[in-house]
């Protein structure tokens, strides 16, 4: 398979957020602010790109039947790697991602991934199909979480470019929703354009 | 008094999908039809609450005492997968009516982040073993009301006419959108 293929399909052709509507629970619930977003994109790449690895390791020792369940458990060991390695080394953002830094674990890219891709692909394969699907989603979070930024306190990657108040709605829950539903309208008028 | 404040907090001022983020997979995924609404609300109910009483014992009674708490991600999930199996079963045997009406969704139910994520605020908490169950059973009816309330919704748009390019998932987040903001107007009456 052509590996760069397999690497850019993430970010626009099936991209997690916008095209396959995955993970939307992170998506909506850590954007505040595009820092954020982007920590929590790569978080989850991290979780990512190591259970493909593992799970195409070891595809072929796992009985089909038992399969779920253990792929659950190698994602929730990356997932607690994750946890504890964030609390040690930057608790503020461990603090502002919160719950969602646990419920990675749940994430369906994630577990989609290691069923529909790693479970039946070469080792190889594996860790580019996990990067380039989880880069692809830590880019959607990050411009999700830049636009509602930019609308809802005025500012950039936290700096201030306008100054007075700001949309305030859009760093509230229903600015996620707003947010995410008017680029996923940009989103499929850019796919008909190239198409 | 006290549990009255959790239910209502829990349903209406951080209601779990639409002031968390919670369960947005299933409030997308499943919300185009009232039936299979109501379906999933049954499963939901039936596993989250039951899974928040069994972590918070195992929590309590397994995790602190041997001071393994950082095990608390791996533990829950693998309690919430086998206990979705266990329904499974279970259902399947004593009730098959309510198993055909609620089967497709239970497995569905394991990457529901709802689940989880309740069952871990609740220990978060510091809850006591009633306060998580009807913390639980808040959450379910909060879920409930938010993924009933928008199919309905979602049943109505089908009739109209809407642009091309917001049909489906995106006029579904715009309308969720303006759902949350509804729910907006209940901040602060606890």
């Amino acid at each position: 398979m052509n590996q760069w293929k397999n690497f850019s399909k993430g970010f626009i052709k099936e991209n997690a957020v916008f095209v396959l509507f995955l993970g939307l629970c992170p998506t909506l619930g850590v954007t505040t602010s595009a820092i954020n977003g982007l920590g929590m994109g790569l978080a989850t790449t991290f979780v990512l790109v190591m259970s493909n690895l593992v799970v195409s390791l070891v595809k072929n020792l796992i009985p089909d039947k038992v399969r779920i369940p253990a792929f659950i458990v190698i994602i929730a060991t990356f997932v607690t790697v994750v946890e504890l390695v964030m609390k040690g080394y930057v608790p503020a953002l461990f603090d502002a991602l919160g719950l969602f830094i646990p419920l990675i674990v749940v994430n369906c890219v994630v577990l989609g991934r290691a069923e529909a891709f790693a479970s039946k692909n070469t080792i190889w394969s594996s860790l580019v199909d996990g990067a380039g699907m989880g880069l692809g989603f830590t880019m959607a979070l990050t411009v999700l979480g830049a636009v509602r930024e930019l609308l809802g306190s005025g500012a950039f990657f936290g700096m201030k470019l306008i100054s007075g108040d700001a949309m305030l709605l859009f760093i509230l829950p229903p600015g996620a929703f707003l947010a995410l539903g008017y680029l996923l309208v940009l989103a499929n008028m850019i796919k008909e354009k190239s198409s | 008094m006290e549990y009255i404040l959790i239910i209502i907090s829990a349903v209406f001022v951080s209601n779990i999908v639409l002031n968390q983020f919670l369960g947005i997979c299933p409030f997308i995924g499943v919300s185009s039809k009232v039936e299979t609404a109501i379906g999933m609300t049954g499963a939901v109910t039936f596993v989250m609450v039951i899974a928040t009483l069994v972590t918070y014992l195992i929590y309590h009674s397994v995790l602190v005492p041997l001071d393994i708490v950082y095990m608390r991600t791996i533990t829950f999930i693998l309690v919430i997968a086998s206990l979705v199996q266990l329904v499974e079963i279970i259902l399947k045997k004593i009730s098959p009516p309510l198993y055909q009406a609620l089967g497709i969704f239970l497995p569905l139910i394991t990457t529901n982040c709802a689940v989880l994520g309740v069952a871990v605020l609740a220990v978060q908490k510091d809850f006591g073993l009633l306060e998580s169950t009807v913390y639980a059973i808040g959450n379910a009816i909060g879920f409930g009301l938010a993924l009933i309330t928008f199919s309905g919704i979602r049943e109505q748009l089908d009739l109209l006419n809407v642009p091309k390019r917001m049909k489906g998932v995106p006029i579904a987040f715009i309308v969720a959108g303006l759902m949350a903001l509804a729910f907006m107007g209940f901040t602060g009456i606890v």
